[in-house]
């Protein structure tokens, strides 16, 4: 009697369904994943960052050697490691608006301090953003917020890239505003922006046109100040 | 918000900046922050143990009490430091909470004393940590079946006025509270084993008689049979019914599980009855006697064991469950192969699927009877697969059981052996209190005797020195005393004044301290054996102290054992002479038929036993003792045993 072509398929069924089971109780396992297993062992050790020292930083930022102690101690308390990658900025950031949804502006504001573009925030880009953002000068604040605005850094804020960041801005304020966002107030925003910002109507803003338009605007300008107190 | 980020409040708000140019409108101002200050160290001192910090970190949760003003009631001018004088290595996770903003539970820490200093810091022990908090949890839990079980205890206790519906429910659920449902409970397992033994003795065959050979006994004493089991229905059907009467909620009780089995165990005798006559539905009416074997199950009111193991499976419900799905699983797969296997040898036993599932089971249980034998190599091959396997798939969930089981066995065995050894601490418990409240009145009576000593000029004997706090104590019972115009006295006299009042009064009903269904006095027999004043007729003629128990209308014999407290004052003995004397020495002499009671004189009298017992003891002055004493003299009545 030889083995017929049911029982062939039978044999294979069960050899198949015994390996499923053997390998769902972890037997099979290290046969499988034999490659994998000596590749996830390099990356265990978490990369970790030590800034420049105090005196540095001093004569690189306008904050005094107190301040800058306390800002570090801050800073280390929450990112042991001392470094902050985009996801745990965007959750950070995200905590102080629970009524919207802050990552895509905290997307944007990641890049804006990540000066290198590595990724993540070291602490000296932390304290020299914050040095211009609250010691700098008027122009030296419009510059960052240009930065902020330039997405792709090429020098130009086009009509895109506002709308962009016009977006997240309205996104972190939440469904539930008086009165309601409408989905058409963003690019009104916007096109309010460009009228008072592109004075050659290329279409573009660049950061003469953006520093000289917001010299002019008292509003602007006084807020500008809002935060000197901050630290 | 969680207040960890709070240190990137002032980026976020740095970061604001990059809204200005966009807005359109004016921004509002900024708060000022006039309490800018300084990050400084702040020092904590925990019982000696010095924490520092910075100021800031404990800013963190101002709702707490180190992040909030309240800490300044604990600061120490002198050190410039924080003192609180709690638990040092408790204190040490709570600040590790400001300084990560994770809240840890120590696992060697016992759980309410962590608990406490959670609260006493004014932290919500629900922010503990991830990693922490099932540990937390488990052993809150714990903490609370261990409370649960010592309030259980107090269902013991019988509670003074019961109707007779609540002390039967009572009895039923606690046979060991008193004789007759003892004997009840005795009685039923009796004859739950008659019952199963007649069930099963029924089908043994019997001897031959002269017409047909080998009759199982059912059928040869059928009489007999019918009667035994009649009589057990009965037994069965009168607790059933009298549960019922008692249950205090019927629904509820007639929906739990004993109470199901109980009827399942009766009714196929009362169904049979009815059917007799019918022959139809004589083979149904036999299948009903299979039933009868449920009452094996009523056995689980008697035994915990039985109880546990039934708790241990419900609550596996889950793990028996998967055994059951993986086995059915299993079967059928096995089960089809085999059947395709030996499809094609001739005379095989594995007519169809289904009847390869008998093969399959015997084989995964490792039975093997050998009834159906694979006689092809591929069906050999997948037989023995399939044994192997059964072993596995066995062998999983039944540790799991296993240790639930475990569990709960050991969870029981530490309920009894807490109940064991809670009598002796409640004992232990009650003479330390019953020695503060002595102490009281032993300090009265010495300032008595002070007092009686200063008046007959002696010198006073060296009292024995009372501490501050004591003699404050003391000072401010005293101030009650005089407050109510009541005075604190011990059980002897209260006893013996109860009884002289209720002896007055009785031809009325006695005081209202006795309970409404035996009014019974309670004599103090040892002072270590004191029960609480008047516990119940209830309580079974055994239980000690009921020795000298008895109802005061039935004046049946009244002792009175007066025990230590005799050497303590002069003043008392001088009252007590003539009636102390003689019970003491009829006290030595055992059980005492007569009493002597002294009656004080009528005018002295009043309603409130207390207040006799006032001028007794409050008259420092020697003629009104003596007056007393000698009224007592007088008026001493012979109480005879009748």
């Amino acid at each position: 009697m030889g083995i017929q072509d049911m029982e062939l398929l039978a044999i294979g069924v069960v050899v198949i369904l015994f390996m499923a089971v053997l390998k769902q109780f972890g037997i099979l396992e290290p046969i499988s994943s034999f490659e994998d297993s000596s590749d996830s062992d390099l990356e265990l050790s978490t990369v970790r960052h030590q800034p420049e020292g105090l005196d540095q930083l001093q004569a690189q930022t306008k904050f005094t050697r107190k301040e800058l102690q306390s800002l570090y101690r801050g800073f280390k308390n929450e990112c042991p490691s001392g470094l902050v990658d985009e996801e745990t900025f965007k959750s950070i950031y995200s905590q102080f608006f629970p009524q919207g949804d802050a990552s895509t502006y905290a997307h944007f504001l990641f890049n804006a301090f990540d000066l290198d573009r590595n990724g993540s925030i070291r602490f000296e880009d932390f304290v020299i953003g914050l040095s211009v953002l609250l010691r700098g000068s008027v122009t030296e604040k419009l510059n960052w917020a240009f930065n902020l605005y330039d997405i792709n850094k090429d020098g130009y804020i086009t009509k895109e890239e506002m709308l962009a960041i016009m977006k997240s801005i309205y996104d972190m304020m939440g469904r539930y505003t008086y009165p309601c966002v409408r989905d058409e107030a963003p690019s009104e925003h916007v096109d309010k922006f460009f009228q008072k910002m592109d004075r050659n109507r290329d279409g573009v803003v660049t950061i003469e046109e953006f520093i000289e338009t917001c010299q002019k605007d008292e509003n602007i300008m006084n807020s500008m100040q809002l935060f000197e107190n901050v630290i | 918000m969680a207040t960890g980020v709070a240190a990137w409040l002032p980026f976020a708000r740095a970061a604001a900046i990059g809204w200005m140019p966009v807005a359109n409108c004016p921004m509002p101002i900024a708060p000022r922050d006039n309490t800018k200050r300084q990050d400084e160290l702040i020092i904590l001192n925990v019982s000696g143990r010095r924490f520092q910090t910075w100021r800031t970190t404990l800013d963190r949760y101002p709702d707490t009490l180190l992040g909030s003003s309240e800490k300044d009631f604990f600061y120490n001018e002198d050190t410039k430091e924080y003192f609180f004088d709690r638990d040092p290595d408790a204190f040490r996770s709570i600040l590790n909470f400001y300084r990560t903003g994770k809240l840890h539970y120590p696992r060697h820490e016992c759980i309410s004393a962590y608990d406490e200093e959670l609260t006493f810091f004014g932290i919500i022990p629900e922010i503990i940590g991830d990693c922490c908090y099932e540990e937390y949890k488990d052993r809150k839990r714990e903490n609370l079946e261990r409370l649960q079980d010592d309030q259980e205890e107090t269902k013991d206790m019988k509670l003074p006025n019961m109707s007779f519906r609540e002390t039967m429910w009572r009895a039923f659920e606690n046979p060991h509270t008193s004789t007759m449902a003892l004997v009840f409970y005795y009685v039923t397992g009796f004859f739950i084993a008659i019952s199963v033994i007649t069930n099963v003795v029924e089908t043994v065959p019997c001897g031959s008689t002269f017409n047909q050979k080998d009759m199982p006994c059912g059928e040869r004493y059928t009489v007999a049979f019918f009667c035994i089991d009649t009589a057990c229905v009965m037994i069965f059907t009168v607790e059933y019914l009298l549960r019922l009467f008692a249950a205090p909620s019927r629904y509820r009780f007639m929906r739990s599980v004993m109470s199901i089995i109980d009827v399942v165990a009766i009714l196929p005798y009362y169904i049979g009855l009815v059917m007799t006559n019918n022959e139809d539905v004589s083979g149904a009416f036999v299948t009903l006697r299979v039933f009868r074997v449920f009452r094996i199950f009523k056995f689980s009111r008697h035994s915990q064991g039985l109880r546990i193991l039934g708790y241990t499976l419900k609550s596996c419900a889950s793990e028996l469950g998967f055994l059951l799905f993986s086995l059915t699983m299993a079967i059928i797969i096995f089960a089809t192969v085999m059947f395709y296997a030996e499809k094609g040898s001739s005379s095989s036993k594995f007519t169809s699927i289904p009847a390869s599932f008998w093969y399959t089971i015997v084989t995964m249980t490792t039975l093997g009877y050998g009834d159906m034998v694979p006689k092809t190599i591929a069906g050999k091959i997948f037989g023995s697969i399939c044994s192997l396997s059964g072993v596995l798939v066995i062998a999983l969930p039944v540790p799991v059981i296993v240790s639930n089981f475990s569990r709960i066995y050991h969870q029981n065995q530490r309920a009894d052996k807490r109940r064991a050894q809670k009598k002796a601490r409640m004992a232990r418990i009650r003479i330390a209190k019953s020695g503060s409240a002595n102490a009281f009145l032993q300090s009265k009576r010495n300032g008595l005797l002070s007092e009686l000593l200063e008046l007959t000029g002696k010198d006073e004997e060296d009292q024995k020195s009372v501490s501050l706090l004591e003699s404050q104590h003391h000072h401010l019972l005293h101030c009650l005393e005089k407050t109510t115009a009541h005075e604190f006295v011990d059980e002897q006299m209260y006893e013996q004044n109860f009884l002289e009042t209720a002896l007055q009064t009785f031809p009325s009903h006695s005081p209202s301290t006795a309970s409404h269904d035996s009014p019974a006095v309670t004599c103090c027999s040892r002072k270590e054996r004191r029960n609480t004043p008047l516990p119940s007729a209830g309580l079974p003629p055994s239980h000690p102290s009921s020795a000298h128990q008895s109802a005061l209308h039935e004046l049946s014999a009244i002792r009175i054992h007066c025990g230590d407290p005799l050497s303590h004052s002069t003043s008392r003995s001088n009252l007590n002479v003539k009636p102390d004397d003689s019970s003491r020495i009829n006290s030595k002499s055992g059980r005492i038929t007569t009493a002597i009671i002294s009656l004080p004189s009528p005018p002295a009298l009043s309603s409130d036993g207390d207040g006799l017992h006032g001028p007794l003891q409050r008259r420092s002055h020697p003629p009104s003792i003596q007056t007393t004493a000698s009224s007592a003299g007088i008026n001493i009545v012979k109480v005879s045993a009748l």
